[in-house]
């Protein structure tokens, strides 16, 4: 819960009455009292609040404390935004694209915030894009999946700072062919909207590179927030194929899970959860052993073991007793993100508080160091973030809790298409200028 | 062969929870001529209580069959104090208005509700694994089925058996009988019409409690659990008959067997094919497949 | 010209003249907000035209959505960005689609008929999730609209399109003035009142009730159009039934006594969630549930009510509809 307004307007003059009393601030770089306004749009509501929005928004929360604490490691320990505080302002994302064009007119126009960093749904990233453009407000997409924002359209005010979902089914096939798995059949379990649909082309796109010869035996799309599965997975089991695929997530993916495990599907086939570390704090040691899944990037128990990552992770586990995973990851690297462009346009115009446009350009073709690894707006001329990601197996430790292991790494150019490529395309012509190590 | 097999025993599982929500659903319109799109609500209410009661009996060292004795008494904690504090504390006043104009508060009361569940349990998962076991598992053909979701099947008939002989057999059943036939007559011959509104919704209330507790183990209960069981109970009462109790159990298999169905053979139709069956039963069959015609008032 | 038609064109034009004025003095946000409550207010002045005839349509989603989606693929696959003609053909589509539903469902009332059309709306809604050549559930962007060839630039495209919704909606608004005034009109009330006694005398419910049916489509037709225009993206969640819902919510909260009223409930609600997703991100839901019953319990009559009230028989509202209002009690 964020506080009643009442609260955070007691809060910012607690803070404020600190700084006049303590003379805090930040000296030689851009005055204390200024605030750096982003609005932060996620779930706080509705099925994709528990899986991703409602940890995106503490692991936002988290960091913006961290960094207006000026506590965060370096090359992230300047206070705020290049010493601006920040004061991020969230609005629920449920309510489908229609009303979030709505409320990010507010957020710019009657808010005036100077960014706005949110989006999880795909639908609402393409919906506000063009807005944010037509705006010229500046627009950091955290999250959604879909490769069509940069593919099919051309956008200057908007940027997403995570890969999209070609990512990730690519590199699910990939590490199947690194681990060896035989495979001559597949059969696909994916919510019927263009999230599910999406993953499943990728992935059979990319399996149809890889294993040439493995045949599609069933094809399955429930409806999004269906909840019970038992047809599916009758059709599944009778199908034995060697691999089910699912890029079901939240509470879709928990259902799945909880109604097929008991019907022996993990045994019968390999199963792999594109997007499915997520569930692993919810499900806790009943989630299934030999589950190949992904993060959507080095994220949670795949995350690389850099200072940056450790800070991060313990921090956050610290504050709300679970491990982060994607979202909280996403949203943080979309934050640092931002920072390190703020900072770069006023190392660029001589500290003095960089214009929408100044960030804008310094946010284009950036690179900067996040928990998950490197990101570098490669693609969408330099708009689209590309970034390494890890899948692993689940097993259980010595102690009989549900870990990760075998997991393999992939360079960012390796399981994301080049820039100027699209994506099925790109896939279909055998992974062309791909460099895997 | 194999594949009529599995549709009917997927589908009648799937219909068995639906029909409890829907029973429900439709002993609330034939008595108080209201369709309540907060049903949905008390689904999810009834789930989360289950979620929070039952794991109380392993922890007070009782059988494990206990906690399905807690989820019976969750269901029916939630009907007691929701059935009475939307009935009389909000419906009542809307009484002899449009029924839509009814509609659209119970649509209030959901977006309501659906705040106060996130308030009271928050916005992450529960799950209740225990009761699953219970009933270990079954083989049909070759697939390997869940004893509990069998058992479902079980109860749905118990839930529609009791309030058919309920509504039949006993002297307040007929009572409630004369009250849907005209509330206005029975009001002159001494009937206490609302305490028999009261009484059928709580019943209603506690029949989506009741499934969304024994639904419970099969999901995870976590907000938007609501949303979907709306509009499922909803085509299933308009296929069956609004009303009609035999009209809600065919519907539910009707939904139930058509979407198994749809899964093997047209998959590319299963989103919308509920809908369709329902238009299609509503141009042939308006009043649903199991509802009288009834006299035109002139 | 009859004395009350001339009164309510002039009252039209004032209305919009005035609207327009203030559309030059509104902030930015705000004018957005002004133009997509007129979106809304269009579908639910269509409702209102079905209420009169004692039929509440819970899936107007649908030609809200048929609207919307004629004129994005008009403007995405032809290339037609000409505001007027998107708004025109969006409200033809929905139209001919009211007139050939229209007969299907004219026999049924109450409930049913509310839920035959959620049904439809819900099979058009999965159609389109399914339709991925068109976006799938995803949907697609619209290109910025051209006003009879000028193509405003940035910062007055929102005024232009705001100014496109005020003519509309004053136009829309007197035509059904005029429509519920004239006898054709006055036969829904009719109609509401006691269907067999109009069919007794030789008028057909059936035909009033299509007629109805296919205005208010139309209606929903130029408001979804509108709004894809105003908000350059449109998806299936227009044909969900949440999305019906919030139109029903808009008419009861209008009332039918005052064509103007929609507007007005329009704009409330699309304040108050704006303002209680700002300031109340977590329970913005609630807070909407509470105005709504709030609005029910203490303003039976709808906004148009407190018109009636405020103007003692102003121009446009109420004329030859005091007997409506007592009528309201029975079922």
């Amino acid at each position: 819960m964020s506080g009643t307004p009442l609260k955070q307007a007691l809060k910012g003059l607690m803070a404020g009455a600190a700084l006049a009393a303590f003379g805090v601030g930040a000296a030689g770089q851009a005055s204390a009292e200024e605030t750096f306004k982003i609005g932060v749009v996620t779930f706080l509501s509705g099925q994709a609040a528990e899986s991703f929005g409602v940890p995106a928004w503490d692991g936002g929360r988290l960091l913006i404390e961290k960094l207006n604490a000026g506590e965060v490691p370096a090359p992230y320990d300047t206070v705020g935004f290049g010493g601006m505080k920040i004061e991020a302002i969230p609005i629920d994302e449920a309510g489908g694209a229609t009303k979030q064009v709505q409320e990010f007119r507010n957020l710019v126009q009657r808010e005036q915030v100077d960014a706005v960093v949110g989006y999880v749904s795909s639908g609402d990233c393409l919906a506000v894009a063009p807005v944010a453009d037509e705006l010229k407000a500046l627009t950091i997409l955290y999250d959604c999946g879909t490769p069509r924002i940069f593919e099919d359209g051309q956008y200057e005010y908007a940027f997403r700072t995570a890969a999209h979902a070609t990512m990730d089914n690519v590199s699910i096939a990939r590490y199947l062919q690194a681990r060896g798995v035989e495979i001559d059949s597949i059969a696909g379990l994916n919510q019927d909207y263009a999230w599910g649909h999406d993953s499943w082309r990728d992935f059979t796109a990319s399996m149809g590179q890889l294993y040439p010869d493995a045949d599609v035996v069933a094809e399955l799309f429930p409806a999004f927030g269906a909840g019970q599965y038992g047809t599916e997975i009758s059709a599944l089991m009778r199908e034995r194929a060697d691999v089910v695929h699912s890029s079901n997530w939240g509470g879709d993916l928990q259902s799945f899970i909880l109604q097929s495990m008991p019907r022996g599907l993990f045994q019968r086939s390999q199963v792999v959860f594109s997007a499915g570390d997520h569930v692993i704090p919810a499900l806790g040691n009943n989630f299934p052993e030999g589950v190949i899944l992904g993060a959507r990037g080095a994220y949670g128990l795949m995350s690389p073991d850099t200072p940056l990552n450790n800070w991060w992770f313990e921090t956050y586990q610290e504050r709300y007793g679970v491990i982060p995973v994607q979202a909280p990851y996403r949203m943080a690297q979309a934050l640092l993100g931002l920072k390190s462009a703020i900072e770069k346009a006023m190392a660029a115009n001589g500290g003095a508080r960089p214009t929408t446009d100044e960030i804008r350009m310094a946010m284009k073709g950036h690179e900067w160091e996040a928990p998950g690894g490197l990101i570098q707006m490669k693609l969408g001329n330099g708009h689209q973030a590309i970034q390494p990601t890890a899948i692993g197996t689940t097993a259980k430790d010595s102690d009989g809790n549900i870990t990760v292991v075998d997991i393999e790494r992939f360079a960012a150019e390796c399981v994301n298409p080049p820039a100027g490529q699209n994506s099925v395309d790109w896939i279909n012509a055998g992974f062309p200028g791909a460099q895997c190590e | 062969m194999y594949d009529v097999l599995t549709i009917l025993v997927d589908g009648v599982v799937y219909a068995s929870w639906l029909f409890i929500v829907a029973l429900g659903l439709t002993l609330i319109f034939g008595v108080l001529r209201i369709l309540n799109i907060a049903h949905g609500s008390m689904y999810a209410i009834g789930a989360y209580a289950a979620v929070t009661l039952a794991p109380l009996a392993p922890a007070l060292g009782l059988p494990p069959v206990f906690s399905l004795l807690a989820m019976l008494i969750a269901a029916l904690a939630v009907a007691i104090v929701l059935a009475p504090l939307m009935e009389r504390g909000l419906l009542r006043l809307f009484y002899g208005r449009d029924e839509v104009l009814i509609l659209l508060i119970t649509y209030a009361v959901f977006l309501i509700l659906e705040d106060v569940s996130k308030l009271i349990w928050g916005v992450n998962p529960y799950y209740l694994f225990e009761p699953r076991n219970l009933f270990g598992t079954v083989e049909i053909g070759d697939l390997f089925y869940v004893g509990y979701d069998l058992m479902l099947i079980a109860l749905a008939a118990v839930c529609g058996l009791a309030v058919w002989l309920g509504l039949n057999k006993t002297k307040v059943g007929k009572i409630v009988l004369a009250v849907i036939h005209n509330p206005d007559v029975s009001a002159c011959m001494g009937v206490n019409i609302a305490r028999i509104y009261l009484l059928a919704f709580f019943v209603g209330v506690f029949l989506a409690a009741l499934a969304g507790a024994f639904t419970a183990p099969l999901i995870s209960v976590q907000p938007g659990i609501s949303v979907s069981v709306i509009i499922l109970s909803f085509a299933v009462v308009i296929i069956g008959g609004l009303g009609s109790i035999p009209g809600a159990a065919i519907g539910a298999v009707v939904v139930g067997i058509v979407r198994a169905a749809a899964v093997y053979e047209l998959p590319e139709a299963e989103i919308f094919i509920v809908y369709l069956v329902m238009a299609i039963v509503l141009v042939f069959r308006p009043e649903g497949l199991f509802q009288r015609t009834q006299a035109r008032k002139i | 010209m009859h004395a009350s038609t001339r009164r309510t064109y002039l009252s039209g034009l004032i209305l919009a003249a005035a609207l327009l004025v203030v559309g030059f003095l509104l902030p930015a946000w705000l004018l957005f907000t002004v133009t997509k409550a007129i979106g809304y207010g269009l579908v639910a002045l269509g409702i209102i035209t079905l209420m009169r005839g004692g039929l509440v349509s819970f899936g107007q989603g649908l030609v809200y959505c048929i609207g919307a989606y004629a004129a994005g693929l008009l403007a995405t696959r032809i290339g037609v960005t000409e505001a007027p003609l998107l708004l025109l053909v969006g409200m033809v589509a929905s139209g001919l689609v009211g007139l050939l539903v229209g007969p299907l469902i004219a026999r049924y009332r109450g409930i049913f008929f509310a839920m035959l059309t959620v049904a439809l709306s819900m099979v058009l809604y999965g159609i389109l999730v399914k339709m991925n050549a068109i976006g799938g559930s995803d949907g697609f962007t619209l290109p910025e609209p051209t006003f009879f060839g000028w193509q405003p630039d940035v910062g007055t495209s929102d005024l232009a399109l705001y100014v496109t919704a005020v003519i509309v909606a004053c136009a829309a608004a007197t035509a059904c003035r005029l429509y519920y005034d004239s006898m054709a009109g006055m036969m829904a009330l009719a109609v509401r009142e006691n269907e067999l006694r109009v069919e007794y005398l030789g008028s057909s419910v059936f035909n009033v009730t299509v007629r109805n049916f296919a205005i208010a489509a139309a209606l929903g037709g130029l408001g979804g159009s509108l709004n894809a225009m105003a908000l350059g993206h449109i998806d299936p969640l227009f044909s969900f039934w949440t999305t019906s819902g919030e139109f029903v919510f808009i008419s009861v909260l209008a009332g039918h006594l005052s064509v103007g009223a929609v507007f007005v409930s329009a704009l409330i609600l699309e304040l108050v969630r704006s303002f209680s997703n700002r300031y109340f991100p977590e329970t913005w839901q609630m807070i909407i549930g509470i105005f709504l019953i709030a609005t029910i319990i203490f303003l039976p009559g709808g906004v148009g009510s407190l018109f009636q009230r405020v103007l003692k028989r102003g121009p446009a509202a109420g004329r030859g509809e005091s007997a409506e209002n007592e009528g309201r009690a029975a079922p």
